[in-house]
């Protein structure tokens, strides 16, 4: 009988202490707008995501949704989390803005942080990377290997976000190829892949001979890479690296990193003491890194982006320094000063360099 | 540089347009017979992973091509037992199949989506493709291009020459009347629905092994539907279909190629994007203007449930 209590003791002892263990881990949520997928935009906050799960095993856990439309469906799956006892929840696209701000009030005590936003509240706070820095150093690139001097760019949506790209890629290659000329096809979708082979295909058959692309599947760099050996096309990755699509035309690319930047915050949140709410970070960060470079890429222009990569994280470059004159001639950025981050947010110009003509919105 | 330009647009438009034509076909042949099946979107996307996953592991785009007529026609057969055997509401099952469809298609194609397929070659006609302009972007196409135009006459020939399309129009005209001469109209129907299933997973097959060789989840992007606003927009015309395709990747072609050559144009973008689909409404309900030609080709009994002793 006694060994039975001592049994029963036991097990209730167990029994108690087991949720206490349990809670001891932070529960942690990310909200996706896309399939996680093999490659794109949700592919590397995943990455990031499981780089800060290993990085921070046994502390946290983490759990995700994927495909989650922006709206009142968003609102559903936050705010699902937040109750489920997420302390933390990332929220991984611009549309989930006002679906985040609603919900955050609810839970002060759940850190919020959405991607790519604008807006921060007590519990709200926001984190994007410099993207456009990896850009530029991609249009250097282009601008030495390129035959035709012309570029395909097939992009989204003319958002801030993608013109700040687009400039950025235009200025680098025009830094070093004054006759460098960026064609813009819009696919006014951020995936799909048909429409996306189609521009591809369209801007390689009017004569460029560097692709590059603002959306998130992998048909630009497959189409490049189709049309390499025939016609000497090249491409330039984005959010991920693609070479496993376009192992022989990609040159390189910008690559989105999370990882760092989400194991930093969590830590920060677990400790109470978070210092950046508000995080726009680059190169200099780790928040983007450049895709390997083409080991057809000769070993100058290779040692030429590194020291510029360089110049980048020290703050001696930056892609937007004036003058930065838009198409019609008015100079945005006057000689002498550096574009602020505010005037970055709202770009919605073309830099001299891009020969489309933007539409109208 | 001018005929090689138009070329070009010519070609990427009648690739553009053979999804489209394919599934249109296949869905026109079910709603004539009474039949409206909604689930085109999923049956495209499990059509499209079953020929890639087969494309893959076999190397074949023959074969590729009948894994996705198979698969859609499984599909197709949920459908039909649902909507013709069980006497469910058609729109309800359809939709249900388009959902079920594409989230199945996502999860069958889970291992497949980080892998790259050889692009297949085009398939030249030898005398035909040395026409001028025609030559190069007429003829110089994958088969399944040349099995469009094939399909859309012979989907003309079928309803509109031969007894059976015949039999098949009368059933989804008035299906009481077909029933109490003596034909199966369930057999009919189910016939119908199972050759609209083929023809939508032969589509989706085109789209992920010919069109752009990769699988993602969600790649068909909204094509079932348009092929079956296409159906409704022609009038249940075979070569009205093949119209509507045409000038709706037409269009989508033409403004890339506007908007890649520099030309200035103060045309907001997105109505430079809505421009396809528009243009294509427009012109379709304008050249069926006729009230008499609609009523006279659009199937009387579209959605309603075959009751038998009702």
């Amino acid at each position: 009988m006694n060994r039975n209590l001592f049994a029963l003791g036991a097990l209730a002892t167990a029994a108690l202490l087991a949720p206490a263990t349990l809670q001891a881990q932070t529960k942690i949520g990310f909200v996706y707008v896309s399939p996680v997928g093999d490659a794109g935009w949700t592919f590397q906050h995943d990455t990031g995501r499981k780089e800060m799960e290993a990085a921070l095993k046994g502390q946290v856990t983490t759990k995700f949704v994927e495909n989650v439309p922006e709206g009142a469906d968003a609102e559903r799956v936050i705010r699902g989390m937040a109750t489920d006892g997420c302390k933390l929840i990332f929220t991984t696209s611009f549309g989930y803005m006002n679906p985040t701000l609603k919900v955050a009030p609810s839970f002060p005590n759940v850190s919020f942080f959405h991607a790519t936003g604008y807006k921060q509240a007590a519990n709200v706070g926001t984190y994007n990377a410099r993207f456009y820095e990896g850009r530029y150093l991609n249009g250097v690139l282009a601008g030495r290997m390129s035959k035709t001097h012309k570029v395909g760019y097939v992009a989204a949506f003319p958002i801030p976000e993608v013109m700040m790209g687009i400039n950025a890629f235009t200025r680098g290659m025009r830094s070093v190829d004054p006759k460098a000329e960026v064609h813009v096809i819009w696919v006014n979708s951020w995936f799909d892949p048909g429409k996306e082979r189609e521009a591809a295909l369209t801007l390689i058959s009017q004569g460029a001979d560097i692709i590059t692309h603002h959306t998130d599947s992998t048909a630009v760099v497959q189409a490049a890479e189709e049309n390499h050996a025939s016609k000497g096309v090249w491409a330039f990755s984005y959010h991920s690296d693609m070479s496993k699509y376009g192992p022989t035309a990609q040159l390189s690319g910008t690559t989105h990193v999370w990882g760092e930047w989400y194991t930093k915050i969590v830590k920060e949140v677990l400790a109470g003491k978070v210092t950046d709410t508000n995080v726009w970070g680059g190169f200099k960060e780790g928040m983007i890194r450049l895709a390997p470079i083409n080991k057809a890429v000769p070993k100058k222009d290779v040692e030429e982006i590194a020291k510029l990569e360089k110049e980048i994280k020290t703050g001696k470059l930056h892609p937007f320094t004036g003058p930065v004159v838009d198409q019609a001639g008015k100079i945005r950025v006057p000689a002498g000063t550096t574009i602020s981050d505010s005037d970055l947010g709202a770009m919605n110009y073309y830099v001299q360099g891009v020969a489309s003509t933007l539409p109208k919105s | 540089m001018g005929l090689g330009f138009l070329s070009s647009i010519l070609f990427a438009t009648v690739v553009a347009g053979t999804p489209l034509i394919i599934v249109a076909l296949g869905e026109l042949v079910t709603e004539k017979a009474g039949v409206l099946n909604l689930g085109a979107e999923g049956i495209m996307s499990v059509g499209a992973v079953a020929a890639f996953a087969t494309a893959h592991h076999t190397g074949s785009p023959f074969l590729a091509i009948l894994a996705g007529l198979g698969a859609g026609m499984f599909m197709s057969l949920l459908f039909g037992i649902s909507a013709l055997t069980l006497m469910a509401n058609q729109v309800a099952s359809g939709l249900a199949l388009s959902i079920f469809g594409v989230g199945l298609a996502a999860f069958i194609g889970k291992p497949y989506e980080s892998v790259a397929l050889a692009s297949v070659a085009v398939i030249k006609v030898p005398v035909l493709n040395r026409l001028p302009l025609l030559g190069p972007a007429l003829f110089e196409q994958h088969g399944l291009v040349y099995f469009s135009w094939f399909m859309t006459a012979g989907v003309a020939w079928f309803l509109y020459r031969s007894r059976l399309g015949l039999v098949l129009r009368a059933v989804g005209e008035s299906p009481v009347s077909a029933h109490s001469i003596g034909f199966n109209v369930v057999r009919i129907r189910y016939l119908a629905v199972l050759f609209g299933g083929a023809m939508a997973g032969i589509g989706g097959a085109f789209l992920s092994v010919f069109y752009t060789p990769m699988w993602v989840e969600g790649m068909v992007a909204g094509r079932g539907w348009i092929a079956l606003a296409l159906v409704v927009f022609a009038t249940w015309r075979p070569h009205r279909v093949m119209v509507g395709a045409y000038l709706f990747g037409g269009c989508m072609i033409s403004q890339m190629f506007v908007q890649g050559s520099g030309v200035r144009l103060d045309i907001p973008a997105q109505f430079l994007s809505s421009l396809p689909y528009a243009a294509t409404v427009l012109v379709l309900v304008l050249i069926s203007r006729n009230r008499t030609t609609i009523r006279l080709h659009s199937p009387a009994s579209l959605g309603q449930t075959f009751l038998p002793d009702a």
